[in-house]
């Protein structure tokens, strides 16, 4: 690399080194549309490009996930420093399962050198669900000690060993809720926690049930949460009624009522996909407009390309501003 | 040390896991005696054997009541009196978001969630009771089969990394 190039790189950085744009959405008071990146089997980085392409125009930030469901994809590091070069927004999703302090650190690190402004916190599901279930599991961390941990070395500029960081990272800081699944009438109070240990902002579980969803967010909201956090709903479209009997059965966490399944069993093969669609539009305009709520995260796992239609129809289009 | 299969068999435990007031008494009284008579036991005992008694007593006291898996940092008193260390995933700050509509564990089908059974304890705590929400800071490792009783009164277990403890401190 010839030392103009270098320069040229340094230079690329300090463009990329603002804000998180995700953040000035939000506290702009706009709606927000984040969605979930397909984190290639593969080594191209034309795979993430893709994806992300089939995203970027409709939505405020592009999630990578880390080994979703306990399945080896392409680290959420390398799809969040490739999205971030080509302009998109990215979040990082980072879970316990797999790292222990001294590499989430590190990747926390090394993601904001890269041009990662932000960073969702998870547990991360067990090896168990994978399709590798051999592996050890690690959960060094819980979820609310990597937040913490994440927003120490922001506020504070040191590592948990207290060693100090000459440039501290700079990232808004997220984390996941589920509402749907028990103790429904207590994960307010995880919510809570979540914000006291550092979270700014939340994506939740997929909501295909607006009333539990509803009962969640008036629990929090009398606890005065709603003005703490800024909270995108997790939706999503389904397929077949297949594919949501197998997402209850075999995915950790997600919660399908039967009138919804029913709703796609008696829908004609061919309007089966459409009709998924048409629910999760009608969800989204539910959810809208519960008081606390200030986005989406749309997750259309192996069905990216229906992101732009659904955020069309649901009228959450608008100007996005050009990075 | 028991494991978990094994200790759910044992007489009398689960009934027993099902009496946090019992059980959040016994643990301040026990704290109260330790502090007591700690002092005593380490003037009479051969050196290296306090620990050792320690450690045989928690394996047997705490492995029959809690499936303790001997951290050696105890929280109980803020978990519902519910060893959080039976949690698969080791979590110490609430249930994950894989709990099972039954209410059962992501990783273990037919076993509850360790949390799900730790907050309904913790509303029934009287002494304790609320401390669950408290932020519970990351697990020190090294602490791994040793006597958390010893660690409490060492003030071993008191401080944890740097960087979080300066937080704690605020």
């Amino acid at each position: 690399m010839a030392n103009s190039d270098r320069t040229t790189a340094a230079t690329d950085w300090e463009s990329r080194s603002g804000e998180s744009r995700l953040r000035q959405v939000l506290e702009a008071g706009q709606f927000a549309v984040t969605a979930e990146l397909e984190a290639p089997d593969s080594a191209d980085p034309k795979d993430v490009f893709a994806n992300a392409a089939k995203l970027g125009d409709v939505c405020d930030g592009i999630n990578a996930t880390d080994g979703s469901g306990a399945n080896c994809h392409m680290s959420s590091v390398a799809c969040c420093a490739l999205m971030a070069q080509a302009g998109y927004e990215p979040v990082l999703q980072v879970s316990c399962r797999d790292r222990n302090r001294i590499a989430i650190q590190g990747d926390l690190l090394g993601a904001t050198a890269l041009g990662v402004r932000n960073v969702l916190c998870l547990t991360g599901d067990d090896v168990s669900a994978g399709d590798q279930p051999e592996a050890r599991r690690v959960f060094d961390f819980d979820a609310l000690q990597l937040l913490r941990t994440a927003e120490i070395m922001r506020d504070q500029g040191v590592l948990l060993s207290g060693r100090k960081l000459t440039t501290p990272p700079a990232y808004f800081l997220g984390a996941a809720a589920n509402p749907f699944v028990p103790p429904r009438d207590l994960r307010h109070l995880r919510l809570a926690k979540k914000i006291e240990a550092g979270a700014q902002f939340i994506q939740t579980q997929y909501c295909f049930d607006v009333p539990v969803f509803e009962a969640f967010m008036r629990r929090a909201r009398d606890m005065g949460l709603h003005g703490k956090v800024h909270l995108l709903v997790g939706v999503g479209p389904l397929r077949s009624e297949r594919a949501a009997e197998f997402m209850r059965s075999r995915v950790p966490g997600v919660h399908i009522p039967d009138a919804i399944v029913e709703r796609l069993a008696k829908t004609p093969r061919k309007s089966k996909r459409e009709e998924g669609i048409r629910i999760c539009v009608e969800i989204i305009e539910q959810v809208k407009q519960i008081e606390g709520v200030h986005g989406v995260h749309i997750m259309a796992y192996r069905q990216e390309e229906t992101v732009p239609e659904i955020v069309e129809r649901a009228g959450l289009l608008r100007e996005k501003p050009k990075g | 040390m028991t494991t978990f299969a094994e200790s759910k068999r044992m007489p009398g435990s689960e009934w027993l896991k099902d009496r946090p007031r019992l059980l959040e008494a016994v643990y301040q009284g026990s704290e109260a005696g330790l502090r007591l008579f700690y002092p005593v036991l380490r003037r009479v005992l051969p050196a290296g054997w306090t620990e050792r008694v320690f450690v045989w007593s928690e394996e047997v006291s705490k492995g029959y009541l809690f499936n303790c898996q001997m951290c050696g940092q105890c929280i109980l008193h803020s978990t519902g009196m519910t060893c959080p260390m039976n949690c698969p995933k080791n979590l110490r700050n609430g249930p994950c978001g894989g709990v099972r509509q039954n209410g059962n564990c992501e990783v273990i089908p037919d076993m509850p969630c360790v949390w799900v059974q730790a907050w309904q304890r913790d509303a029934q705590m009287e002494r304790y009771g609320g401390e669950i929400q408290l932020l519970q800071r990351p697990v020190n490792r090294a602490l791994q089969n040793s006597s958390a009783w010893l660690n409490l009164l060492e003030g071993v277990d008191a401080q944890g990394p740097p960087g979080w403890s300066a937080i704690e401190l605020e």
